[in-house]
Order: C-alpha cells, then structure tokens, then sequence
C-alpha cells in the first residue's frame, strides 16, 4: 500500500472526537452523517481553524512542526458556506494565477465575466464554485471539501464531480463531506459515516 | 492679570437657569425635572469633591500621591472602554485592554508634553500633570471605545470571510487587518471633526475657559493648539492598542479566528 498522505492521530476536542484516519495521495474518503454528528468540525480540526489536541501528519511532516498558515495551504478546507473579503470577486485570487481561475471557473460552468463582477452578484451556487475555484488553483496536497456541490444543479454537480476526479487521478487527496449518498458512492475511494463525534467505517 | 473669581451668590444666580429648564419640564410636561435636578446636584457634589481632591493633592506635592491619582483615573476610564462594546471578550482580557490602552495612550503623551512642552518645574508638579491626564483621558476613553466596539463587532460580522482568508493558508494578521485598520479609523474620526471644527465651528473648552480666567487668547490658543495635537498623538495611541490587542486576543498560536473568547 502507498504511504498516507493525510494520516491523523487520536485527533480530538471536547466536541467531537478522537479520530484516527489515513488518507492514501489520490484517496478521496466520503464522510457522510446527520446533521450536527461533527463532520463539519472533523474538517475543521484537520485544517487546525478550531482547537484541537492530537497530531495530523501530511506524508510524514506533523503538523505541529509548520506554521498554521503554511499547513492550511498544503491542506485546505472549503467551507459549505462560502466567505468572502473584498467586494470584486478577482480580489479574492490570487493576482498572478488570473488565467488558471478563469479555466477552472469556465470548467465548472462559472460565466467568465462574473470574474471581473462584484461578489453581491453571485448567486450562492455560483459562490460556492468559484471558492472552489479558489482553493484550487493553489493546488494543495489535501482537500477538506465541505459539501462542495450541496447549492448545485445537476449540470454543475457533473462538471464538479469531473474536475475533483481530474485532481484525485494527479495524486491530491480529498476528504468529502456529502449528503448525497450517491456522490459518496461515485467519489468516494473509503467511505465513512460520522455519529455524534465518531468515525466509522460504512 | 488676575481671574475674576466667582461668589456663592454668583453661581446662585446661574442655578436658576436649572431651576427655570425644571419649570419648563415641569410645564410642558417633559418629566425630566426630577433627572434636571439630581444630575445638576451630581454635578455640583463630584465637582466639588474633585476640587477638594485636587486641592489636597496639590497640597501633598508628592509625586506618589500625583501618580496614585492619575492611575486611579486610568482605571475609570479603562472601566468605561470595557463597558462600551456589544460583544465583550470573555475573561479579565476585556478589562485589560480597556485599562491598558488608555493607559499607554496617557502616559505616552502626557509624559511627552510635561517633558518637552509644557516644562513645569519639576516636570511631575501635579498642577500640571493631574489635568493634563485628565483631558488627555476624555479623548483617549472615546477613541479607544470606538476602536475596540468597531473591532470586535466588525470581526464578528465577518466570520466568514476571515476564517476563508485563513483556510487558505493567508496569516490572521493579513485576515483582520482590514478591520484593524477600520477600528483605528473609527477611533481617529472624533479628534479630526474636533480639529477641523476648532475656532470655526466650536470654541474648545480650555480656550474658553482660560480666556474666561483672564489669559491673554494668544496664550489660550498656544495652550488649545498643543493640547489638540496631544490629544490627536493620544487617540491614536488608544485606538490602535485597542484594536491591535482585541485582534491579538482573538486568536492563539495556531493563527485561528477565536470567537469562542467573545461573549
């Protein structure tokens, strides 16, 4: 078996918890559950934005030996509620990475021109595509995607779903949070399903 | 030149002015003569009282004495930032940040206007250094309470596009700074309208006051100028201590978006 890309270890916090996880490079793991079960928190607790004891290791570099700003570039989390900071969408890119957004937002379907648009325009589907956009193009090792297609129609869920597929087959790692249990079935290398703070197997 | 000084009787005949707003309350049925009267006793009673203080301190030239007194009037006004905002921060931290940026502000400037300015001998002669803190902290308590009411209320409304900013890797010190920017801004705006106003728009208090006590208004405007810029040097000061350690006490070594530490 290849080495983990994402391994982590009795990862915990008073909410939710402890976690023991591996996640093999070009592994996508489907985490589904009801609402409120810590899924969203398992993520976050990855990407270290809430407090958090035990060690997470990306190959075999833990955590706690980067910075917090060099670790949640490698692995990134894409909140299922998108935020954002300025008040022009392409404020919100990266300046130098202007022509790989514009692809990655035509590819799932994001009219080009609402690049260049102010942000109170975008509709919430469209939102959520270009945060995708936006963790993208960085091109981190691991993606915490927080139910990335859950404001999608079916057209856009499909050209979505094909982008992560692309960048699972180029060796990045995704941890999914869904609802749908056919996108699990569809995405999904493992399977798991969280209750009340644990992770199993499904 | 001597200041005109003022006879039990002649304050008497300008408390009927308060006696008269009580008889319009009283006719017009405003039902704000009871609060007329007792804020106009309040005032009357802390007046005097302060004036009392004063008097003793001065008496006691001690620079102990001076600075127990300035420290205590950095406490109240820490008191009043902390009291301020909508959201508070959990813990002592709120009270500190109040108490400690109005502090730093004061003493900063006060420090530096006794020192080089003003020159009283010696420099700590609490004549001069009790009501410079003093006007120095009115301003600074209300810069800093803007600042800080505008940080974490500003922050807390946009949760999601700090904590986006941080998932991508960006530092918490890049994610907050435009709101510490604003929270500064807001705390400057009140010293910039009182400056642009001055002389034109308001006579400053301590231009009038030292004009109605017989200086010559060159001298009072010097005085009101220095004063201006002291009070524009110490509302910066306060404003960005507040923002900078609210921002500080919002997240922890890892650079995370702790509104958990916001009540």
């Amino acid at each position: 078996m290849m080495r983990a890309a994402l391994s982590v270890k009795q990862l915990r916090s008073p909410l939710a918890g402890p976690f023991d996880f591996e996640l093999a490079a070009g592994a996508c793991a489907a985490v589904s559950g009801p609402s409120g079960s810590g899924k969203s928190l398992f993520l976050r607790m990855i990407a270290d934005l809430d407090p958090n004891e035990g060690e997470v290791f990306l190959g075999a570099v833990p955590r706690s030996s980067m910075p917090a700003t060099r670790w949640r570039h490698n692995v990134v989390y894409v909140a299922a509620q998108s935020g954002w900071w300025a008040d022009k969408v392409i404020d919100h890119f990266p300046p130098d990475c202007r022509a790989r957004s514009t692809t990655l937002a035509e590819r799932l379907g994001v009219p080009v021109d609402l690049l260049d648009a102010a942000v109170v325009r975008l509709s919430t589907g469209e939102k959520q595509r270009l945060a995708l956009v936006r963790a993208l193009v960085g091109e981190p090792a691991v993606l915490l995607l927080d139910e990335p297609t859950a404001a999608l129609d079916e057209h856009a869920v499909t050209l979505t779903e094909a982008l992560l597929r692309e960048r699972l087959a180029n060796g990045t790692s995704i941890v999914l949070v869904t609802h749908d249990p056919d996108q699990a079935l569809r995405l999904g290398t493992r399977r798991y399903r969280m209750a009340a703070g644990k992770l199993e197997a499904a | 030149m001597n200041p005109i000084s003022l006879t039990p009787i002649d304050i008497a005949i300008a408390a009927s002015l308060i006696l008269l707003d009580a008889a319009l309350s009283l006719l017009l049925r405003l039902r704000l003569h009871v609060q007329i009267l007792t804020a106009a006793m309040r005032m009357v009673v802390q007046l005097v009282a302060i004036g009392f203080v004063l008097r003793f301190v001065f008496s006691l030239d001690n620079p102990a004495a001076t600075l127990l007194l300035v420290l205590l009037m950095v406490l109240v006004a820490g008191r009043e930032v902390a009291a301020r905002p909508e959201h508070r921060l959990r813990g002592y931290s709120h009270l500190v940040i109040g108490i400690s940026s109005v502090g730093f502000a004061t003493f900063t400037t006060a420090l530096l206007a006794l020192t080089t300015a003003i020159r009283p001998q010696p420099w700590y002669a609490p004549q001069y250094a009790i009501p410079l803190a003093g006007i120095i902290l009115g301003n600074v308590l209300n810069s800093a309470s803007l600042s800080l009411d505008s940080l974490l209320d500003t922050v807390r409304r946009e949760r999601l596009g700090i904590e986006a900013r941080l998932a991508l890797g960006t530092s918490f010190h890049d994610a907050v700074a435009p709101f510490v920017r604003g929270a500064i801004r807001r705390g400057l705006l009140p010293i910039i309208n009182q400056m642009s106003a001055a002389g034109v728009v308001t006579l400053p208090g301590i231009m009038t006051g030292q004009i109605l006590a017989g200086l010559d208004p060159m001298e009072a405007v010097k005085y009101q100028i220095l004063l201006m810029f002291l009070l524009s040097g110490g509302s910066g000061l306060s404003a960005l201590a507040a923002a900078y350690m609210a921002a500080w006490r919002l997240t922890d070594e890892r650079q995370r978006l702790r509104l958990d530490r916001l009540q």
